[in-house]
């Protein structure tokens, strides 16, 4: 789809939408009152993957809030290692399934789920168990292993990356929501949301040689944005990050964030993590650069405990 | 018609050892057991022999049933086993199809003797003193693996990019491109050189390579002049109309003398089925004086103009399909290089040779290169040498780090290696196996040059060897531990200096066992805590 038609077609939706809110609401999900008071955030503890997350989505207003009827989905987990779920390198396979459900629930024409993986990506999509999950829920696994699946954009904001390479289902879709796994990293100290898109671009060298940082800040500042971010927080890889050695390195900390900004994820994700968000210069930079905020003070934020 | 039964055997075994043993090296999904390529591949001549010199032990038994096999049947393993013996026939048969009933015929020949046991001599000369060169050249079985993967996957390929780009529009996406690695054209030479001389012997004279150029064909029909069950002619019954002669894609039924050369022939049975007067027979002992009844059926079958037609439809879709295919591939734009390319070069001692492999000296050994690890590296991370290991390891697999790298929990390579080049390993084991040990550049690494945080190395680094340790301000820089070091390679394939990486890694001659990475217990900030820290 060109990006014309694309802006085309989510406008009609969005008149669309408005017309049918103007009519008192005829679905159920719209009608919704939980609807108007809707969070920002979502936090939530002590639950299981798919538990947290339908807590959390209910108290973002439902998944009818960002899925619409006949719409494309694409999720975009960290599938980069092959490693099993246990080692927290990727996101979590049974938080994945659950997003895919609430979105086949909320009417998705279709959800479709892939990631650029570091190790070899058939071995990365069957061993985090993605693969299965995604499947078992009807979702579709994309790979995203050729060239010639990216298309070429203009970054127009970035101050070092001014053009990337982007999947085209990444930019064909209709909504987007990003399922990072919160972890360390070497380098760049977490890797969370924003860092997580890293996965829907071809050449990942260039973000390495011409300051990894201010990359990740501007594809962040990408005119197109993930719709939701849903932040697996449920087996924590403390060190040794992004892939790990061993299942010493990880924590169970019960724990997700959900959000429609990815800066205030990573910020809400990195305090969990212990962190201090302001440490991490790439979060710094993306909110200069008006990507999102990391004051969470000024964010209606649903904490849940469960 | 009726077809001899022995006939309808040896082509449908023959048929299904072709193909299966095609698919090995045509899987470009990988969907084939790791535990079935032995068991498929076990019969194969050469690469069962040795393993056996290597792991001495009757696991790798199967040359030992090709012997006993040509000890009392003859060259059986040239008719049903041999990939490349089976292809010619493929050709023959086709280019038979294609001419006149008069010009299909075979005639009887003389054996290429000075030639044929004279390569066969110098290839077991060799042996004896240690060089496997002229069997990696030579091996049939070797010979039609490169052939597989260097000709007809790229066209498979091809056409599975063409179709998945096809489907990909209409949002199905079970199949997916896959990349065609470059390799060196250097590397094509050896088996493109074969595989234009079999096709070419086998189009115009049937057998004649496996008899001429083929050092175990030669090997083995040495066997077969005093195997158990051998071609005779019944001088009696036989009444010189050569019919036997005609079919004979071996040339080796000389009816003037009323003799066939057992040595030359492939016990394909064609001459049994073309006969009509059963003058010609396969036993043990001499057939009784006594003559069959004479059955009157009628020969050959007539070949069809339209079945090569299809071929050459096919054949021309593949080319095109796969010039699709890499045209795809290749028309990866070229991105911005870092802006201060590296300078110094990576100052490799040794190449790298797979997980397994025990040292260069025996994976060289040891190695016929037949290119089926290649195939079967979910990683790409192998790839044929070019002179890496010397003008004589030309083709070998060499662990390639700018291809890809060796995944940390994968051990295919070392499943599927029919030769023991590369010698079975256990998951666990073989993440300890040393390779090569990493080397870090500091003046080229971006964090050096530039002042900026990278990492990609100590992010794919399994095992931590390469890990980040503070610089200046807020920079992190690599670190190397050898120990722990296994030489996989991800640290040089993630590296993003250009020409030249910051962090290479260095082979080992032989191969060591690494430490097992560090794992300390860890503290938890909010294991126990339900709390919310904003």
């Amino acid at each position: 789809m060109k990006r014309r038609d694309f802006f085309l077609r989510t406008a009609g939706a969005g008149l669309g939408l408005s017309a049918v809110a103007s009519l008192g609401g005829l679905h159920p999900l719209m009608a919704r009152p939980a609807m108007a008071a809707a969070a920002d955030m979502a936090a939530v503890r002590g639950g299981e993957p798919n538990v947290m997350f339908d807590r959390a989505i209910a108290a973002m207003g439902g998944m009818g809030r960002f899925v619409k009827k006949g719409q494309k989905v694409v999720i975009k987990p960290n599938i980069g290692w092959d490693v099993p779920p246990d080692r927290a390198a990727n996101t979590n396979p049974l938080l994945v399934k659950r997003i895919v459900e609430h979105c086949f629930n909320a009417g998705a024409k279709e959800v479709l789920v892939f990631d650029n993986t570091c190790d070899a990506w058939t071995k990365c999509y069957r061993t985090s168990g993605i693969e299965k999950y995604v499947r078992e829920a009807g979702g579709k696994v994309v790979p995203g292993n050729t060239e010639g699946y990216y298309q070429e954009v203009e970054i127009k904001n970035g101050k070092k990356l001014k053009s990337a390479k982007v999947h085209e289902l990444y930019l064909e879709a209709d909504v987007i929501i990003d399922v990072p796994v919160l972890k360390n990293h070497e380098s760049t100290k977490l890797t969370i949301a924003m860092k997580n898109l890293m996965g829907v671009v071809w050449d990942r060298r260039y973000w390495h040689r011409n300051d990894l940082n201010q990359c990740i800040a501007d594809f962040a500042g990408f005119h197109r944005r993930p719709d939701l971010v849903v932040v697996d927080a449920y087996n924590v890889m403390m060190r040794h990050g992004p892939r790990g050695v061993s299942k010493s390195d990880v924590v169970n900390m019960k724990a997700q964030i959900v959000s429609t900004d990815m800066v205030a994820a990573d910020t809400a994700a990195a305090k969990m993590f212990g962190t201090d968000p302001a440490s991490i210069r790439y979060i710094r930079l993306a909110q200069e650069m008006g990507v999102g905020t990391m004051d969470l003070s000024s964010l209606n934020i649903s904490r849940i405990k469960i | 018609m009726k077809v001899h039964r022995l006939k309808i055997m040896r082509i449908v075994l023959s048929l299904f050892f072709l193909i299966i043993t095609s698919l090995l090296f045509l899987d470009y999904r990988r969907i084939i057991p790791d535990s079935w390529f032995h068991v498929i591949l076990s019969l194969q001549f050469v690469p069962s022999l040795l393993k056996f010199s290597t792991l001495l032990s009757l696991s790798a038994f199967g040359f030992l049933v090709v012997l006993i096999l040509s000890f009392l049947f003859g060259r059986i393993y040239c008719s049903t086993i041999c990939p490349l013996g089976i292809m010619q026939d493929v050709t023959a048969w086709l280019s038979r199809k294609m001419r006149s009933k008069k010009n299909r015929r075979y005639h009887h020949a003389k054996a290429h003797n000075i030639l044929r046991y004279s390569i066969l001599g110098i290839t077991v000369a060799a042996l004896l003193f240690g060089s496997t060169w002229l069997l990696l050249l030579l091996d049939p079985y070797s010979n039609y693996g490169r052939i597989m993967t260097y000709f007809l996957k790229p066209v498979v390929v091809g056409l599975n990019n063409v179709l998945a780009s096809l489907l990909q529009k209409k949002d199905i996406y079970t199949l997916y491109p896959v990349s065609i690695p470059a390799v060196k054209a250097a590397v094509y030479a050896v088996p493109g050189a074969i595989l234009v001389l079999t096709l070419w012997m086998s189009a115009t004279k049937g057998r004649l390579y496996c008899n001429t150029v083929c050092p175990v064909g030669a090997f083995l029909g040495l066997i077969s002049k005093v195997s158990l069950f051998r071609f005779r002619i019944n001088k009696t019954a036989c009444t010189s109309c050569r019919l036997c002669e005609f079919s004979c894609k071996s040339a080796c039924i000389d009816l003037k003398n009323m003799t066939v050369d057992n040595s030359r022939c492939v016990t394909c049975f064609d001459c049994l089925d073309s006969c009509n007067f059963g003058a010609i027979s396969y036993t043990v002992r001499r057939p009784a004086a006594s003559v069959k009844e004479p059955e009157l059926v009628p020969v050959t079958p007539a070949g069809k103009k339209k079945d090569f037609d299809a071929s050459k439809r096919a054949f021309l879709l593949g080319t095109v399909a796969f010039l699709a295919g890499a045209a795809r591939i290749s028309s990866a734009k070229e991105y911005p290089k870092n802006a201060r390319p590296t300078t110094i070069p990576e100052e490799k001692e040794f190449p790298v040779t797979p997980p397994g492999s025990i040292s260069i000296q025996h994976f060289t050994d040891h190695c016929t290169a037949c290119s089926l690890c290649i195939d079967a590296c979910p990683s790409d991370v192998l790839q044929p040498a070019f002179l890496q290991y010397g003008l004589a390891g030309m083709m070998q697999p060499v662990m390639d780090y700018h291809a890809g790298y060796c995944n940390y929990d994968c051990v295919r390579c070392t499943e599927v290696c029919p030769t023991g080049a590369i010698l079975p390993l256990e998951p666990e084991a073989k993440k300890l196996v040393q390779m090569g040990l990493a080397v870090f550049v500091k003046e080229s690494c971006v964090v050096f040059t530039d002042e900026t945080n990278c990492g990609a190395c100590a992010e794919h680094c399994p095992t931590k060897a390469v890990h980040m340790v503070p610089y200046k301000d807020d920079l992190v820089i690599p670190e190397t531990t050898d120990d722990i070091c296994i030489g996989c390679g991800a640290c040089e394939h993630a590296c993003p200096t250009e020409p030249f990486k910051a962090i290479y890694v260095n082979g080992k001659n032989i191969q060591s066992v690494a430490k097992k990475p560090k794992t300390e217990k860890l503290e938890n900030p909010l294991e126990d805590t339900e709390d919310f820290p904003f």
